[in-house]
């Protein structure tokens, strides 16, 4: 018998994984707005545990994903939500890079990618956003943003400096 | 002449096998921290040679572009092309694996030490510093639109819908890929 909280959780990353254009930083927001907001999984201090631990181990950024389905559904709603995030569109670039690649320089190849574009920048500003509003509850937290933003743009300091310098002033308290 | 030296410009690899790729993708989900993608590039073009630069970037753009977490894409483009399903699975496997694994224990034993003061305080410290990671990313990437005013539009109008007005992802989608692809067709050079 399989938990009806695991068909949930695969049926929303299934659909998210479709709509995931500019890959998973870009739908933070819809993930927070559906696990936080719309079916109340979570607390937003919660999200932003998860989003600290995800970012704290190595691979991909999709691994927030993960850490939602574990919160939900312990080890096995981490696995079903990592396999529906990356199953469905998985398979949909295995069917359609072939067919993409032939039509490299046709108009409309170039027309679609101008146009999706903007579109994903637009969704990774809006993860920026509302993870820094969840993420910070003080002057400090808002500090360490602007301190590694100011970093990441002026410099070439690699971000695990920037994450355990962080990872540091928080567990002396200071954040 | 120059070209034939270059690591970037030589031929990539011919064949490359199953187990290769998986160990490949095992080694790249290993090696980055928040996002791995340079690694990858690292790897895949300058190391192992199994593509060259501009393979490396036609790969990238249609994995950027094509919905799905884009290292993931990426790893289904490069083991198709070498094995096909076999190969998409064994890449793709290979990736996720590790990270995956750590990360559920990483969240395991965080669980036990969550009321610890100074634990949570890391995890704020960390998302604090993780959100501006995010916000960095975000502003490079609006680099090669900052010329076209209705790509700034658009851009804008996307993060307003999503960041300040909460509305869902599929409808602000709907709405605006169809009207973005539409000005850049009537727009195209």
């Amino acid at each position: 018998m399989i938990p009806p909280v695991l068909w949930e959780l695969a049926a929303q990353f299934f659909v998210l994984s479709l709509l995931s254009i500019g890959g998973a930083n870009a739908v933070i927001p819809e993930i927070h707005l559906r696990v936080v907001e719309t079916d109340h999984w979570m607390t937003d201090n919660d999200f932003a545990q998860l989003f600290a631990l995800s970012q704290a181990a190595p691979g991909p950024n999709a691994l927030i994903v993960s850490l939602v389905g574990w919160k939900v559904a312990g080890v096995l709603g981490g696995v079903v939500a990592t396999l529906a995030m990356a199953g469905p569109s998985s398979l949909l670039t295995y069917w359609v890079a072939h067919a993409w690649e032939r039509f490299r320089d046709a108009p409309w190849r170039i027309a679609i990618q101008r146009g999706i574009a903007p579109v994903t920048v637009g969704l990774i500003l809006a993860s920026g956003y509302v993870l820094t509003r969840t993420a910070d509850h003080s002057w400090s937290a808002y500090a360490i943003t602007g301190a590694t933003l100011a970093l990441c743009l002026a410099t070439r300091l690699h971000p695990l400096w920037m994450l355990g310098a962080a990872a540091g002033l928080g567990a002396f308290g200071l954040v | 002449m120059t070209a034939m030296s270059d690591s970037t410009a030589t031929p990539a690899v011919a064949s490359l096998s199953t187990s290769a790729l998986f160990l490949g993708f095992l080694k790249i989900g290993l090696s980055g921290f928040g996002g791995v993608m340079p690694f990858a590039r690292r790897m895949i073009v300058e190391q192992r040679r199994w593509l060259n630069e501009a393979e490396f970037l036609d790969v990238l753009t249609l994995s950027q572009f094509l919905p799905g977490p884009n290292i993931v894409n990426v790893s289904i483009i490069i083991g198709r092309r070498f094995q096909g399903a076999g190969g998409a699975l064994a890449a793709c496997g290979g990736l996720m694996l590790m990270p995956l694994a750590i990360v559920l224990a990483l969240a395991t034993v965080y669980a036990q030490y969550a009321q610890v003061e100074a634990v949570r305080g890391a995890c704020s410290g960390v998302s604090a510093s993780a959100s501006g990671l995010i916000v960095a990313t975000a502003l490079k990437l609006t680099r090669p639109i900052r010329e076209s005013s209705w790509q700034v539009g658009i851009c804008v109008v996307v993060f307003v819908g999503i960041a300040l007005l909460r509305i869902p992802l599929l409808w602000m989608l709907a709405a605006l890929c169809p009207l973005s692809i539409g000005i850049a067709w009537r727009t195209r050079p």
